[in-house]
């Protein structure tokens, strides 16, 4: 069994070779090898599954030793595998999704002559994802992490010839490496505080070592973690990278990438548990994104850009059930496996809109397409429904569980946490009824050409508003698109109740991540009734705004935090002032140091004796007689010094 | 007679020689100036002799002639093959000694 652990990485890693070395006789199969390849890395991934169910929840850890790395004294880096139930539940949501979004992009990409690529990066970003969540150590986990890195932004400007996919690309890369370098630092402390980078040792020895340094291991973590998982304060690079194609947003939000981030702060739960103050830390992270990516999914009108801060959100929920500790691990991992599904469903979903609509993501230009996408709309609806948490669907059981712990943490504390993740619970409900309703509710406000946005006219019409208007003609998608839409939703309505119904996922999870039953100040049937009403709340305001009323074509004004919500609440003007700004300055200061002071230095140096060898070069004027003059005068005053010598 | 005044006389004779050496164009002139410095140094040696009553003095004027007579030589032979080509014995000709 141990050997088909690297077979889970390998598939899609030989799918990405073959792929991309290729060469264009492969255009015409290209898509086929990349997906039955995932495919193939989730059926090992399932028989690897039904053989760990097989055992006893003690003996269910494989590992598998492949070779060694690094052999140097002192320092052993291996490349091993280490599969639990946590590596196990990535590598089933990793492959399974993954080979969805593989199958849905077979006719997402069709008119798109470089498909072949496109398949050979899907498998490179599964390699890599797989290689993050399977690596036994530190390092190795590093380099799937790089690999993530690299093949998110391979595919977030894929469509390189448009300025804005290629600038949003370079985003992602430069804000990820922020976290990288966190990651990287935390591997050098670690090396240096454990003398090894393996998880066992680590894990071990972490329970008894000094609370300063884990606290700066974790706090490391939690950067790189907040790179990956798009958190605040390296949440920016999210919402450009829906420049990248539809599948491709589905599978960084549902599958991979940013869910690495909770995955890291999971699996390093023993150096976070020692750790808390680095816990609090990841607690308002999460709980300040969770607010954040609320606040921004609610003001945008661009379906990607709305869908892409609910990850935001969802995935703060997911941090701030990490930092809670033991209670809120196994939480974490349940709410990513439900947000994996919904989530993947509600991209596939708007893809598949756009692709009815010739790639128009303004949702003000949609409108009552309910009649024309039957398959899209039911299967939309239903990640809808469950994202917002409606009793009975994935998100209610995985959602509520979280507020739960939250006001479980106990103290002012726990109020707080838990009343901001209430509150955004009532967002979330807020923002995706918004947008359920603005795209298939209402009037059909494709029909009529668009109008330049008094407000914001420099954002969005484009050159086809000049010239004859062609409204679209919306259509179902072709079956290989809703068929993985149709899956996604079977797992977005009845993965949650499978999960949490009698305990099931956190009795198989419990075993890695350990468990705590907090004590939450009030009961938990309390928690779960102010949840539906916050939900219903949240939707009622969203029917009173746009179901009640026409929606408006072009976006109006808005109020002042809408108009920063807009702008992703100024974050991008932040970093540019903050970051750019003041790195520019701190170089031109820099700079002027350099010039005025170590150039003065070196150029003064140089000037003076130049100036001094241009005098001394008058001496040497090539008459003996003044030769003769010097001379005299040295001994002169050789024999004055003798004298005077003498004399004193 | 006081041998110190010997010693006068040297000084004497040296500045003179110096002063020639410093001040006059002839290359010949300058030549004979040097000449007069030597001896006024060997002068001075023989009179230090003297008065110090030991033959060190006189021993060391005898070298300084040995070496002032082949200096004689050579620099005579500089001198006339100088004048031979620049058809001037002056000292002052810019650049004589300069690369």
């Amino acid at each position: 069994m141990e050997n088909l652990i690297a077979l889970l990485i390998a598939a899609p890693l030989l799918g990405a070779a073959v792929l991309l070395c290729g060469g264009r006789r492969l255009d015409a199969v290209g898509h086929w090898i990349g997906t039955v390849l995932a495919a193939a890395s989730f059926a090992v991934g399932v028989v690897l599954f039904t053989d760990m169910l097989g055992r006893s929840a003690e003996e269910r850890t494989l590992t598998r030793h492949l070779y060694s790395w690094i052999p140097v004294e002192g320092f052993r880096a291996d490349v091993a595998f280490h599969l639990d139930q946590l590596s196990m539940t990535f590598v089933l949501l990793i492959s399974g999704v993954g080979t969805l979004i593989h199958v849905y992009s077979i006719g997402y990409m069709e008119h798109d002559e470089r498909r072949r690529r496109f398949f050979g990066y899907l498998n490179l970003f599964l390699a890599a994802m797989l290689l993050l969540v399977l690596a036994d150590n530190y390092l190795l986990l590093y380099v799937g992490w790089e690999g993530v890195g690299l093949a998110s932004y391979l595919l977030i400007g894929f469509w390189q010839h448009k300025p804005s996919a290629a600038t949003a690309a370079k985003k992602a890369f430069l804000v990820n490496r922020v976290g990288d370098v966190g990651l990287s630092i935390a591997i050098m402390l670690m090396f240096t505080t454990f003398g090894t980078f393996a998880f066992g040792p680590v894990l071990a020895a972490a329970g008894d070592t000094g609370e300063g340094k884990l606290t700066a291991i974790a706090l490391m973590l939690l950067l790189a973690a907040c790179g990956k998982s798009a958190q605040v304060p390296l949440q920016s690079w999210l919402g450009d990278a829906m420049e990248g194609p539809t599948p491709v947003s589905a599978l960084i939000h549902a599958a991979t990438m940013v869910t690495a981030g909770v995955y890291l702060i999971v699996r390093s739960g023993a150096i976070f548990n020692a750790a808390p103050d680095a816990q609090l830390v990841v607690t308002v992270v999460g709980a300040v994104t969770l607010l954040f990516g609320a606040v921004v999914g609610c003001a945008k009108d661009d379906i990607k850009k709305a869908l892409a801060g609910s990850t935001m959100s969802q995935i703060g929920y997911m941090v701030l059930a990490a930092g809670l500790g033991p209670i809120g691990y196994v939480f974490a991992i349940m709410h990513l496996v439900t947000h994996g599904f919904f989530k993947a469903g509600l991209f596939l979903g708007a893809g598949s809109v756009m692709h009815g609509m010739n790639d128009e993501v303004d949702m003000r230009r949609y409108g009552g397409l309910r009649k024309y996408m039957p398959v899209t709309f039911v299967t939309f609806g239903l990640g809808y429904l469950a994202i917002i948490g409606f009793p009975g669907l994935s998100g209610f059981f995985s959602k509520d569980k979280i507020i739960e712990a939250a006001f479980a943490k106990g103290g002012a504390e726990g109020w707080i946490l838990g009343g901001a993740a209430l509150l955004g619970a009532a967002i979330t409900a807020y923002y995706m009824t918004r947008v359920m309703l603005m795209t298939f509710f209402g009037e059909e406000r494709w029909r009529d050409a668009p109008t330049p946005s008094p407000a914001e006219s420099d954002v969005e019409p484009a050159a086809e508003t000049r010239g004859e208007y062609t409204p679209p003609h919306p259509h179902e998608s072709p079956s290989s698109m809703t068929i993985p839409m149709i899956v996604l939703a079977f797992g977005s309505v009845f993965a949650g109740a499978f999960f949490g119904i009698g305990d099931r996922f956190l009795h198989w999870l419990e075993p890695v991540t350990g468990h705590a039953h907090g004590h939450p100040p009030v009961s938990a049937l309390t928690v779960t009734l102010s949840t539906v009403v916050v939900l219903i709340v949240g939707v009622a305001i969203a029917w009173a705004q746009y179901g009640r009323r026409p929606v408006p074509a072009v976006a109006p004004r808005g109020s002042l935090l809408t108009r920063a919500a807009r702008r992703d609440l100024l974050q991008d003007d932040f970093n540019h002032v903050v970051l750019v700004r003041g790195g520019e300055h701190l170089t031109r200061s820099l700079v002027y140091v350099d010039h005025t002071l170590v150039d003065g230095v070196v150029n003064g140096t140089a000037a003076s004796v130049g100036g001094l060898s241009g005098r001394l070069r008058k001496l040497q004027n090539g008459y003996a007689r003044s030769y003769a003059v010097s001379m005299f005068g040295g001994a002169a005053v050789l024999v004055a010094a003798t004298l005077l010598m003498r004399a004193v | 007679m006081n041998p110190v005044n010997y010693l006068y006389l040297a000084a004497l004779l040296f500045t003179i020689g110096a002063t020639g050496v410093l001040i006059r164009r002839n290359a010949i002139v300058v030549f004979m100036c040097v000449e007069l410095m030597l001896n006024a140094c060997n002068l001075a040696l023989v009179a230090f002799s003297r008065l110090h009553g030991n033959l060190d003095g006189q021993i060391i004027a005898f070298f300084t002639m040995v070496v002032a007579a082949a200096e004689v030589v050579v620099g005579l032979a500089i001198i006339v093959s100088l004048f031979r080509t620049r058809h001037s014995a002056s000292v002052d000709d810019a650049g004589l000694m300069k690369l």
